[in-house]
């Protein structure tokens, strides 16, 4: 269990100068993820069309994995299907948990890679899902109304 | 007791770890457990108290003509005259077996807030509340129609206790308070809070969850008409807690659970309550859970409370002072007159990370909001960082902790 595997250098400058920090002002997605245990809050909007996120944006106050989490997924999301992004967060949840998993990776973890390192740290694992639980309900909802 | 206690006596720390099997557990030699506020850990003579009732006379307690039944009736009757003993409770029968503290508040809600709570009633708690004397009597004042009222909680962390004159009306029914903070350390002046509230009329529910682990309690001298805490923040087994009530307080309250061994009598139609305390004790009790907090009392009572007391003061006065010095840390709660419970937070380090980064180098600490929103809304934080010793820690752990925090300084300084 190294410190240096879950503190890697861009989670930290995420936590540092997050990315997309701010209310998206035509948002037709709202929501709010919250770790009831610990405080830790993310404020999210999107703007959803055409089954795709066309503009994300985020805040918060937490710790530094569950603010750069949600400062990586908002520059990972922006611009991908609804679809694409489903899929992104099972993979995410995989990468976190450190779980096996069998499909295919569809697309390139790319910087969302370095969360691979907080699956020696299941306390931690909340921290790192928060936006993307919330992203998820958030985008559910949405599809919702139109009765997809 | 076995060693006759004189204030001046030093807890021996070096002879009180050797009782603890957790620590000699070669995968923990390096812990440095500081979280004892959360829950302690078990020494040795409470493991084998219950596993000496597991192992030899496991039965179910009274009516029951068998040796083994007497033995197991005897220990667990025992342990709640070693636990009124041990508050100063007039009677044994004032002593409530309950899940944990938690429970016991619960019980004083259900049992006499529904039954004697009504519209326009006014229940006084505090904003230092740990949620388990807060949220019961939100819903109890939903059910009723009574109103929550609070005693303030200023900047230095302590009520202000000089407006408890306004607070206290003709309407006020019952005052729930803590007897110390589970976040801040802060010691309460329940007595003050006591004498305030009987003059009117009002009864008074005190959490001593946070308070019975570190000092002598004496409920008559307090006069409070409920008492409650947990066995496991006191050495004891999880799944025990203490309601302890005035006589005629709950005789007056209705039982909460219904069913067996509660009953006097039982017809088709309807049935009679047994006397106190089997009243408040449906169906069969967490009995080796009783029995192991009867032995952790015994040795705290050894221990004697005034110099396990007098050790945490000192090991409280240690790590304040070292803080104190360090411009980049804040120290949430009083200066004074406290608890060895230590909410900090590290200039521009989350919570969190800070525990992560404590756990890293074996020293465990929480982080969170520690079930007192209250207080963080109040403080204007989402979380602290909490670090609480107890009478197995020594100022070399002290010494640690704050190395560890001068670390993880260090360690986050390119991000702060």
């Amino acid at each position: 269990m190294d410190l240096d595997d879950l503190y890697q250098e861009i989670i930290l400058e995420h936590y540092k100068e997050p990315k997309n920090q701010g209310t998206v002002a035509d948002a037709n997605v709202h929501v709010e993820g919250r770790n009831p245990f610990c405080g830790d809050e993310i404020r999210l909007t999107m703007l959803v069309k055409d089954g795709r996120i066309v503009d994300v944006k985020f805040t918060g106050s937490g710790c530094a994995i569950s603010q750069s989490s949600a400062s990586l997924m908002t520059e990972h999301i922006k611009g991908k299907t609804v679809d694409e992004v489903k899929e992104l967060f099972k993979e995410f949840g995989h990468l976190v948990r450190g779980e096996e998993h069998t499909h295919e990776h569809i697309h390139d973890m790319d910087e969302l890679s370095a969360f691979q390192g907080v699956s020696a740290f299941p306390t931690r694992v909340k921290c790192a899902m928060l936006a993307w639980n919330a992203m998820k309900e958030g985008i559910e909802k949405e599809l919702e109304k139109y009765g997809e | 007791m076995a060693i006759a206690e004189s204030i001046e006596d030093k807890l021996d720390v070096v002879q009180v770890r050797k009782h603890f099997p957790i620590f000699s557990y070669p995968e923990n030699a390096e812990l440095i457990y500081l979280d004892s506020a959360a829950t302690t850990q078990r020494p040795t003579k409470v493991l084998d108290a219950i596993r000496h009732f597991n192992e030899e006379y496991n039965s179910n307690i009274h009516r029951s003509a068998y040796k083994l039944a007497e033995k197991a009736t005897a220990g667990y009757e025992c342990a709640r005259l070693l636990i009124a003993q041990f508050i100063g409770a007039a009677h044994s029968h004032e002593i409530i077996f309950t899940r944990g503290a938690t429970e016991a508040i619960n019980f004083v809600m259900r049992g006499w807030g529904e039954k004697f709570l009504k519209p326009g009633d006014e229940i006084l708690l505090s904003e230092m509340e740990h949620h388990s004397n807060l949220v019961p009597w939100q819903v109890a004042a939903q059910k009723s129609g009574a109103k929550l009222q609070f005693i303030p909680l200023d900047d230095s962390g302590e009520l202000e206790l000089g407006k408890l004159d306004d607070l206290l009306t003709e309407r006020t029914r019952l005052v729930a308070v803590t007897h110390a903070s589970n976040v801040l350390g802060t010691r309460v002046d329940v007595k003050r809070i006591i004498d305030a509230a009987h003059e009117m009329k009002a009864l008074v529910l005190v959490d001593g969850a946070q308070h019975v682990p570190h000092s002598p309690v004496n409920v008559q001298d307090l006069d409070a008409d409920f008492y409650v805490f947990s066995g496991h923040k006191m050495l004891g087994p999880m799944g025990i807690g203490i309601l302890y009530g005035k006589e005629a307080l709950l005789d007056a309250m209705d039982p909460v659970l219904y069913g067996g061994s509660m009953i006097d009598d039982v017809g088709y139609y309807e049935s009679t309550w047994a006397k106190l305390p089997w009243k408040f004790e449906a169906g069969t009790q967490n009995i080796p859970a009783v029995i192991g907090l009867g032995a952790a009392i015994e040795l705290l009572e050894e221990w004697g409370m005034r110099r396990i007391e007098k050790h945490d003061r000192m090991l409280t006065g240690y790590v304040l002072q070292q803080l104190e010095q360090l411009d980049f840390v804040t120290v949430f709660g009083p200066k004074e007159h406290r608890n060895p419970v230590i909410s900090f937070a590290i200039q521009g380090i989350h919570a969190h990370d800070i525990a992560t980064f404590f756990d890293s180098r074996n020293i465990a600490i929480r982080s969170g909001h520690h079930c007192a929103k209250l207080i963080m809304k109040k403080l204007n934080i989402s979380a602290t960082a909490r670090a609480s010793f107890y009478l197995y820690n020594t100022t070399e752990h002290v010494d640690l902790f704050v190395d560890a925090i001068h670390k993880a300084r260090g360690y986050f300084a390119r991000w702060i």
